[in-house]
C-alpha cells in the first residue's frame, strides 16, 4: 500500500479550515491566538457564514487578524472596537459581528468602549484574549497582570500598593443586562480547545438571534511576553492564571 | 431646488444639520452632548429617522466612542456622521486621524466654543488651526467648510458628504456657537433616499459588508508597518489632496473690485465684516471682503491676486489670531496683513471691526 492508497476522502479525519488563508503568521510559537483563530475559521465554514461575518480587529498582536481569516475586517484604534462593532451591526443587522481584543486593548483603554456596548446590549459577540500582558510591545504590565508577576514595566513583579489588582472584566461584564453570555475558556488542550470552539460559536448564534452581547474571555499564553517555553507557559497559566480566572460560565442567559 | 413652500422653514443652525442630515441619505449619526450644539443629537432624536428613512441615531458614551462608530459606519460604505463642541473635537482627533489614514468618508461637525480647556460655551473661531492644520497625528489635511447662515448649515451638509465620498476623506464643518444657536429662514434640501447595500457594493467595493465569493476579503485599516508602503500611502494621501486644493476652494467676495482694503473673515465674522464693508463705504474708505467657505483648501489664489492691487489686508476672527498666518503666507509680504480678534467668547461688533481697519491698516 503505498501513500496515495491512504490519502481519500473516506479516509478524511481533520481538514484545515479554508477560511483560514495559507500564510505565515506572526504569531510567536506557544501563542494562543493561532488557535482561537483556527477555531474561529472553524466556526464561520461550518456555520456556512463567511458572507456574513465581519471582524474588527483591535491594537495588539491580533492586529494582523485580517490576514489570517478570510473574511472583511475592520482594524479599530487601540480599544474602540466594541464602538466600531457597534456601529457595523446597526446599520448591518443580519450581519454576524465580532470584535477580537487582547486585554489590554479590552480591559484597560477600552474600558469605556467594552462596557457600554455591552450595556447597550450590542448584538455582538466579543473574543477576548486575556494572557495578562501586553505582547505587542513587548510584555508590559496589563490590568490584567496577576499579582507578583513580572513584566517589563513591573520588574520586580506587580505590586499591590503600586499597580492595584487585577481586573476581572468578564465579572465586571456578567453584571450588566445587556449581555447575555459570558464564559472564560483556554486552548492549552484538545479538549479546552473543543470547549472554546462550542463557547464561540454560542455567542456567534446569540449574537444573531439579538439576545445581547456574548463575551468568550480566551485566558490565553504568551511565551515571549512571559518569557517561558510554550510548555512551561501552559503549565504557569493553569497554576497561575485559572485561579484567578477560573474556567466556566459566569453568565448564560 | 424647487423651494415646496413647506420646505422653508425658520430654525437654529443646528436643527438645519440635523433635518439636512435626514434629507440626504445620511445612514448614522453617533454623538455626545455638549453645549452649544447638542440640539442636532435632541432633533435627530426628535425626528425619529429610524422609523422613516432607517437612519440610526445613538447617543454614544463619549465623542471617542461616537467617531469610532462613525469609522465602523463609514467601513461600511455608509453615510455616518458626528458633531460636537471644541473640548469634544479634541477628543475625537485620534479617530478623524484613524479616519484620515484608513481613508474613510464621513462628516464631523464643529459648533465651536470658547477654549482652551473646558473655556466657555460662547461662540469662538479658535479651532481652526486644528481643523485645518490636522489636529491629530500624521500627516493629512481634511476639507473644512465655514457656513455662515442657517443655510448654510443645511447645505454644507450635503456638500459635506459629497467632498467626503468624492475624496475618501473627514470632511468637517467648522462653525461657531452663533450659527450654530441662531435662528434664520433656511430652505431645506430636497430628500435623497439612502443607498441600498447593492449600490454601496457597486459604488464602494472596498467596503466591508461580508466577503461575497466573487471578490477577496476588503479590510479597512490605517497600518502598514513597511516604510516604503506606508510612504507609497501618504504619497497618495498627499496627490489627494492637492486634488482638492485644485478643484474645492470655495470663497465669497464682497466689494473687493475696487477695495483698497480687505477683511478676511468666515463664519460669524464674515457676517460681522459685512456690516463693516457697509460703515466703511459710507465714511468713504473702500473696503472689501473675502469669506473663506472653506478654510482647506484655502482661498490662496484669489488672496495673492488681490494683494498685487490693495493696499492691505486685515483677517478678523474670534481667536487670537490663526486664519491670519495663511492670509500672510498667501500675501507673501507684498501688502501690510493685520490681525484683530477677540476671545473668551466675545463677537467683536462692526464698529470695533471697522475702527480696527482704521487704526491698523490707515
Amino acid at each position: 500500500m503505498n501513500v496515495c492508497d491512504i490519502i481519500k476522502p473516506e479516509n478524511l479525519v481533520y481538514e484545515k479550515t479554508t477560511v483560514m488563508n495559507d500564510v505565515p503568521m506572526h504569531y510567536c510559537p506557544g501563542c494562543s491566538h493561532g488557535v482561537v483563530h483556527k477555531i474561529l475559521g472553524e466556526i464561520i465554514q461550518e456555520m456556512g457564514i463567511q458572507e456574513k461575518t465581519i471582524g474588527v480587529a483591535p491594537v495588539g498582536c491580533a492586529v494582523f487578524a485580517y490576514k489570517y481569516l478570510d473574511i472583511d475586517w475592520q482594524q479599530a484604534a487601540h480599544g474602540r472596537a466594541p464602538a466600531v462593532a457597534t456601529a457595523i451591526k446597526r446599520l448591518l443587522p443580519d450581519r454576524y459581528v465580532f470584535t477580537y481584543q487582547g486585554d489590554g486593548d479590552l480591559a484597560a483603554i477600552g474600558t469605556a468602549e467594552t462596557i457600554h456596548a455591552c450595556n447597550r446590549g450590542e448584538n455582538i459577540a466579543i473574543i477576548y484574549i486575556n494572557n495578562g500582558i501586553y505582547g505587542m510591545t513587548g510584555g508590559q504590565m496589563a490590568p490584567t497582570t496577576l499579582i507578583g508577576m513580572k513584566s517589563t514595566t513591573s520588574p520586580n513583579g506587580r505590586e499591590l500598593p503600586v499597580a492595584g489588582y487585577p481586573l476581572d472584566m468578564s465579572k465586571l461584564l456578567a453584571q450588566l443586562d445587556g449581555v447575555c453570555y459570558v464564559t472564560r475558556q483556554s486552548v492549552h488542550t484538545v479538549a479546552a480547545v473543543k470547549k472554546a470552539k462550542k463557547a464561540i460559536q454560542k455567542a456567534f448564534e446569540n449574537s444573531i438571534q439579538n439576545k445581547g452581547t456574548s463575551i468568550v474571555e480566551v485566558v490565553s499564553t504568551c511565551s515571549s511576553g512571559w518569557r517561558m517555553t510554550p510548555a512551561e507557559s501552559n503549565n504557569w497559566m493553569v497554576e497561575n492564571m485559572f485561579p484567578v480566572y477560573p474556567m466556566g460560565d459566569l453568565k448564560d442567559v | 431646488m424647487t423651494k415646496d413652500k413647506e420646505d422653508i422653514t425658520l430654525m437654529k443652525g443646528n436643527e438645519a444639520i440635523a433635518h439636512a442630515a435626514i434629507r440626504c441619505g445620511c445612514d448614522g449619526y453617533f454623538g455626545y452632548p455638549i453645549t452649544p450644539q447638542s440640539e442636532i443629537l435632541e432633533t435627530l432624536m426628535e425626528l425619529e429617522p429610524w422609523k422613516t428613512s432607517g437612519m440610526i441615531v445613538l447617543q454614544a458614551e463619549s465623542e471617542v466612542a461616537a467617531i469610532n462608530m462613525v469609522y465602523g459606519a463609514a467601513g461600511c460604505g455608509k453615510r455616518a456622521m458626528t458633531s460636537s463642541s471644541s473640548p469634544g473635537v479634541s477628543l475625537k482627533q485620534e479617530g478623524i486621524s484613524y479616519m484620515a489614514g484608513a481613508e474613510l468618508p464621513g462628516v464631523i461637525v464643529n459648533v465651536m466654543r470658547g477654549g482652551p480647556g473646558l473655556g466657555t460655551i460662547q461662540p469662538s473661531q479658535a479651532d481652526y488651526f486644528q481643523a485645518v492644520k490636522g489636529g491629530g497625528h500624521g500627516d493629512y489635511k481634511m476639507p473644512v467648510l465655514a457656513p455662515a447662515s442657517v443655510q448654510e448649515m443645511a447645505d454644507f451638509t450635503v456638500l459635506a458628504f459629497e467632498l467626503a465620498f468624492k475624496y475618501l476623506t473627514p470632511t468637517m464643518i467648522l462653525a461657531d456657537g452663533i450659527i450654530g444657536q441662531m435662528m434664520e429662514k433656511v430652505v431645506l434640501p430636497p430628500y435623497q433616499p439612502r443607498l441600498t447595500e447593492n449600490e454601496i457594493s457597486t459604488k464602494y467595493p472596498w467596503a466591508t459588508l461580508g466577503k461575497t465569493n466573487d471578490r477577496k476579503p476588503n479590510y479597512i485599516s490605517s497600518l502598514e508597518l513597511q516604510s516604503e508602503e506606508m510612504e507609497r500611502i501618504n504619497l497618495r494621501l498627499q496627490a489627494r489632496y492637492r486634488e482638492i486644493e485644485k478643484n474645492e476652494v470655495r470663497f465669497e467676495q464682497i466689494s473687493c473690485d475696487d477695495a483698497d482694503y480687505v477683511f478676511v473673515a468666515f463664519g460669524t465674522m464674515a457676517r460681522v465684516c459685512q456690516k463693516a464693508v457697509a460703515l466703511a463705504r459710507a465714511e468713504g474708505i473702500k473696503a472689501g471682503l473675502i469669506r473663506p467657505i472653506t478654510l482647506y483648501p484655502f482661498p490662496t489664489n484669489i488672496i495673492q491676486e488681490l494683494s498685487t492691487r490693495v493696499k492691505g489686508f486685515i483677517s478678523i476672527e474670534m481667536s487670537a489670531g490663526q486664519m491670519v498666518e495663511d492670509v500672510r503666507l498667501a500675501v507673501s509680504g507684498r501688502v501690510p496683513v493685520e490681525f484683530y480678534g477677540r476671545m473668551g467668547g466675545i463677537v467683536p461688533s462692526p464698529d470695533e471691526v471697522l475702527n480696527a481697519l482704521k487704526t491698523k491698516l490707515l
